[in-house]
Order: C-alpha cells, then structure tokens, then sequence
C-alpha cells in the first residue's frame, strides 16, 4: 500500500467517469426509464378530458403545493452537484453533509408529495374515479417512487462513505446515484409542465 | 471504452457551474409558474410559454448538472440520449397523430 494520498482520489475519480461500463450501462438504464416515462406521459395526454363526471385539475391541483415541491426537487440536484464537487476535491465530511442535506430536501417532496395524494383521494378522487385520475395517478406515482428508492440509495451511499471512507467504488456508485438523482429532476419538470400547469390554466378554479 | 482501470480523473464539476445552472433552472421555473399565477397570458400563449420553458430547462440541466457535450467522456452518453429522443419522437409523436385522428373520425373530441 505505498499509493499516496493524491494517488487514491486519483482513482476514486477516475472511477466516477462517465465513459466507464457500469455508469455507461446505468446511463443505458436511464435512457430506458426515459421511454418508460414518455409512454406513462403520453397516456396522461390522451386520458387528461376524460372526467367520467368526476374531478377536474383545476379542482385538486394547488399551484402552492406544486411550486414547493419543484423547488425542493430543484434544490435538491444543486446540493447534489455540490456533493459530487465534493467528492472530486476528495473532501468526505462535505459529501456527507451535501447528501444529507440532498436526502432532507427529497423527504420533503415527497412528503408534500404523499399529503396531496391523501388529500386528494380522501375528497373521492382516487385512481379508480375517472381516467384522467388513473393517468394522473400512474404517472406522478412513479415519479414518486422514484424519489423514495433514490432516497434509500442515498442514506446507503451515506452509511458506506462514513463507514468505509472514499474507495473507488463508492466514487463509482456516488456517480451513478448523481445521475439518477438529476435524471429525476428531469422528470419532474416535465411533470409540472405536462400535469400541472397546463391542469391550472385549464381549471380556472378562481 | 473503460477509462477505469488507471487512474485518469475524468472531468471535474465545479461549484460554479452547479450553481450557475440553479439560477438559470430556477428562472425558468419562476416564469412559466408566474405566468399561471398571475394568469398573465391567453391559455394558448400560456402553453407555448411553458412549453419553451421546460425545454430551455431541460437543456441546462443536460448540460450543466448531467455534463452532456461531445467529449470523449461524455460521447456516448450523447449520443444514447438523441436516440432516446428520436424513439420517443416516433411513439410519442406516431401514437398522439393515431388517437387524435381516431377522435376526430369518431367525434369523440371533450368526450
């Protein structure tokens, strides 16, 4: 073990490339999450008028709500960013805390997330009432779940950096993670400007 | 394609970009959720300014948080999202241009 200090981030650095196989095959993954998403989005187009009498957009969605899940999810791939900066200056209490700090900010979409979908199911709105809510439901579900296994991933990258310090293939999963965290930003602001804002202007709930 | 083997550092993200594309992503949140907020426009500019929104979003978070361009590093990457891009372009596009034009030969428009 004669590898110097400088040596060793070296290489954690280099693991964390873009162009290795397996960040390379988890990018080929995203891009197939990409299709999945579109044809979930494309549904919600073709099903967004179909009422069945029930609730429209403009009646459950809260431009409050949504703008404050959109910029905790914002915020989130900054403090994220910061975190893989973090990790090419090799400084380890730093991604820590920027993955806390990411993690917390994902809590709190998500909670606000949950909330709305309660609230909405508990006014008679649930995924079974018209097509426009099983669309609705599908889409921002999964966006969702996105968030919470994205939010396990992050408490285990955080329990491996603490407990194992920065090896290669932290450097190399930490990237992997920085992609799909960003990729789900992504998402999300095609969500808000296919589901919610269009689903506003059109309610016209004054 | 490995670069993993030795130990070549691959390019290294700055604060600064990060947080240059956080101001830009969190203009163009600003606008278009402004835009509904203060019903500022008819709902078909409303639409378009959203729409023009989220792509100019779209694009600083490709470029600025995910690293796209046409380095070495990043090529293949590139290159796997415009394929992403024209697939989508295909279903998305292909199947939209059939359920309307069903609608429209059933009358099924605000059904």
């Amino acid at each position: 073990m004669a590898s110097s200090p400088s040596h060793d981030l070296n290489r954690v650095r280099a693991a964390a490339r873009a162009d290795t196989e397996v960040n390379f095959g988890f990018w080929a993954y995203l891009m197939s999450d990409v299709v999945l998403f579109s044809m979930l989005f494309l549904a919600y187009v073709n099903l967004s008028q179909r009422y069945a009498g029930g609730p429209t957009p403009g009646e459950i969605f809260s431009l409050h709500g949504v703008f404050l899940e959109t910029m905790a999810l914002l915020a989130s791939s900054l403090t994220f960013g910061l975190a893989m900066v973090s990790l090419h200056q090799g400084k380890k209490n730093h991604i820590i805390g920027w993955l806390l700090a990411t993690f917390v900010l994902g809590a709190f979409f998500l909670w606000h997330e949950v909330s709305e979908f309660v609230h909405i199911i508990h006014e008679g709105a649930s995924f079974d009432r018209s097509g426009f809510l099983s669309a609705y439901f599908g889409l921002v579900g999964t966006h969702g779940a996105h968030v919470f296994f994205g939010m396990i991933w992050l408490l285990t990258m955080v329990a491996q950096i603490a407990l194992r310090g920065l090896t290669p293939a932290i450097g190399s999963r930490l990237a992997r993670l920085s992609l799909f965290w960003h990729f789900l930003d992504l998402v999300w602001i095609c969500v808000f400007s296919t589901v919610y804002l269009p689903g506003l202007i059109q309610g016209g709930s004054a | 394609m490995s670069h993993s083997d030795d130990a070549t550092p691959g390019h290294a993200p700055t604060a600064g970009a990060y947080i240059t594309g956080y101001l830009l992503a969190l203009v163009l949140t600003l606008i278009p959720f402004g835009a509904v907020y203060y019903e500022a426009f008819s709902p078909g500019v409303m639409l378009l300014v959203i729409a023009v929104t989220a792509v100019l979003q779209l694009g600083v978070h490709l470029r600025l948080f995910l690293h796209l361009d046409m380095s070495q590093e990043q090529r293949w990457n590139t290159i796997s999202v415009l394929f992403s891009v024209f697939t989508i372009f295909v279903m998305v596009g292909g199947t939209l241009w059939l359920f309307y034009s069903l609608y429209a030969r059933h009358m099924m428009v605000g059904y």
